[in-house]
């Protein structure tokens, strides 16, 4: 097998709980080394389609290929060679840590040593700790630890950063970034935004189990054209309406002293200062609003939301 | 295997970590035991045959431990582990699934097994117990009676939807078999009308069958208490082997 064979191949997965289409046709591949990132409101089916992919549940519909195995045929091999952090998942309360590396790693042929594992996720203090008495972030460094504990080729991520603190998140970004660093493919679910755009190199967007956008984070909001935002606060008595027929400018908004002028354009902040200094309008607190992918995440899911409603 | 057999040791030093799981199977038998020897000795008596109070209740509680780890540590670990989410986390490894389920009843058997030594290593230090039986029916009277309960936990495990339902279905199950059975009191000093209900508490056959055995009987002589405690095992693998869920 060459180096192109794609770690993660997907073609027209589908996957029904009774009536409802949780995952509908859905179709992607990952490269070796991506982080690629699967982002969505709740229920749109972010965890059934890992859960296909980690031979955790089996699809209706679809072929499914992972690290070139069959989950459901080949699934003890598959789970020799890949990582895996679950969604919602415990350990025993009374469980120590050490106990928890050292028993995943018998699980495996090939483990790796579990002790600088400890070290690399920030644990080894906490080794003796039962599992029932880790804060939030500690029980996910453990489970990063104890997905790695078989130095996986490919590593599965389902929301590992819900319910941590801003600090917490961070780091997490720091651990999955050193997971491909060592030449490791990730896959990993969130619903931050923020989080795909830092740290994946591609972002699927799923809603009502299809497939709204996939591309890079900078490709996708570049795609939604989005407007610049241009906000900043007047004197009393300011007249807006001269802005309006500015090049580039598409909207005038006047909240009392706060002023928003949003438009297309690389030179619409330059056309709009030019223009207030011009008239002699003395602002202050002037600073630009761009799209991110939240509004790429919102106006995509807002269209297939509209088309679901319709179903 | 290698996994198979650490996992049944962490789930040992689990259980002693978890007091009231250990207390019900190591230390109250005792506690009964000492309760009941320092009111009644256990000088011959022929309300019971000529035996002590001590030679009927030892097997009696044997029974007892078997009840509760299988009504209830059975079925309150395996159901909570599920709720849990840690049978899951499991299932996401090259571990057989069926090593999980193996090592539960590996370890419970163990326990049972430490809790019953206890039990009958302080009734003849304390009391002097008498045995007049042979070692080889005794253990496999204890052996099959403990599958078949371990079996009962495993189907209430797996028809209860929560850790919480199969905690209040074991519990509900646990008492009348415990008292009911002779498995406490003995049933030499039950009326005739709740002896003959007891014949329908699957814990009353684990009693008549571990005093019989006690006493020298041999298995051919206890068909009954073997066919219904076979029958108890075979019913909760087939029930729980179509109705488990790991999830």
């Amino acid at each position: 097998m060459s180096e192109r064979v794609p770690a993660i191949e997907v073609d027209a997965l589908a996957k029904s709980y009774g009536r409802l289409k949780a995952v509908d046709g859905v179709s992607f591949s990952v490269g070796v080394g991506e982080i690629f990132g699967m982002v969505g409101p709740n229920g749109a089916g972010k965890t059934t389609t890992i859960e296909c992919l980690e031979g955790m549940r089996f699809p209706d519909g679809g072929a499914v290929r992972v690290l070139g195995l069959d989950p459901r045929k080949d699934g003890n091999a598959l789970r020799e060679r890949i990582g895996v952090q679950l969604q919602q998942s415990a350990l025993p309360d009374d469980m120590k840590v050490w106990e928890a590396l050292d028993l995943f790693a018998s699980y495996y042929r090939r483990p790796a040593d579990w002790k600088p594992l400890l070290e690399r996720l920030e644990i080894t203090d906490k080794r003796n700790t039962r599992f029932s008495k880790l804060s939030g972030g500690q029980k996910q460094r453990l489970f990063i630890a104890l997905a790695l504990v078989n130095d996986p080729e490919l590593v599965f991520l389902d929301e590992l950063t819900t319910g941590l603190d801003p600090h917490a998140r961070r780091s997490m970004w720091d651990l999955v970034r050193a997971i491909r660093e060592r030449g490791k493919t990730v896959f990993l679910t969130t619903h931050y935004m923020e989080e795909a755009e830092h740290l994946c190199d591609r972002v699927l967007v799923i809603d009502h189990g299809r497939i709204v956008a996939l591309d890079t984070p900078a490709s996708l909001v570049r795609g939604l054209k989005g407007e610049l935002r241009i906000l900043f606060t007047a004197e009393p008595g300011f007249d807006a309406a001269p802005l309006r027929a500015l090049p580039g400018v598409a909207r005038v908004e006047k909240n009392g002293n706060k002023v928003i002028v949003a438009g297309q354009g690389d030179r619409l902040i330059v056309v709009v200062v030019n223009a207030l200094d011009a008239a002699g309008v003395r602002f202050r607190d002037l600073r630009t609003e761009q799209p991110d992918l939240e509004d790429v995440f919102l106006a995509l899911t807002a269209e297939s939301g509209l088309d679901g409603g319709a179903r | 295997m290698k996994g198979f057999w650490k996992l049944a040791w962490v789930e040992i030093k689990i259980y002693l970590r978890q007091p009231e799981a250990a207390f019900f199977t190591l230390v109250f038998p005792m506690l009964l035991l000492f309760l009941f020897g320092s009111i009644y000795g256990n000088k011959p008596n022929p309300f019971f045959g000529g035996r002590g109070m001590v030679d009927v209740s030892t097997p009696a509680y044997l029974a007892m431990i078997i009840g509760s780890t299988g009504l209830l540590s059975i079925a309150i670990s395996v159901s909570s582990y599920r709720e849990k989410g840690v049978l899951r986390r499991y299932r996401a490894t090259p571990l057989r699934p069926a090593a999980v389920l193996a090592s539960e009843v590996v370890v419970h058997y163990l326990m049972t097994l430490l809790g019953g030594i206890l039990l009958v290593a302080a009734a003849r230090l304390v009391y002097g117990l008498r045995f007049e039986g042979r070692i080889v029916p005794v253990f496999l009277g204890f052996t099959l009676s403990s599958l078949s309960f371990f079996a009962v936990g495993f189907l209430l495990a797996s028809v209860a939807r929560t850790a919480r339902s199969a905690y209040i279905l074991g519990m509900v199950l646990y008492f009348p078999n415990l008292f009911l059975s002779g498995a406490t009191i003995p049933k030499q000093t039950f009326p005739q009308a709740l002896r003959a209900a007891g014949k329908f508490i699957p814990l009353t056959h684990v009693v008549n069958l571990l005093q019989g055995l006690w006493i020298g009987d041999p298995l051919g002589k206890h068909v009954l208490e073997l066919a219904v405690l076979a029958g108890l095992l075979v019913v909760g693998v087939a029930v729980s082997a179509k109705a488990f869920r790991w999830e």
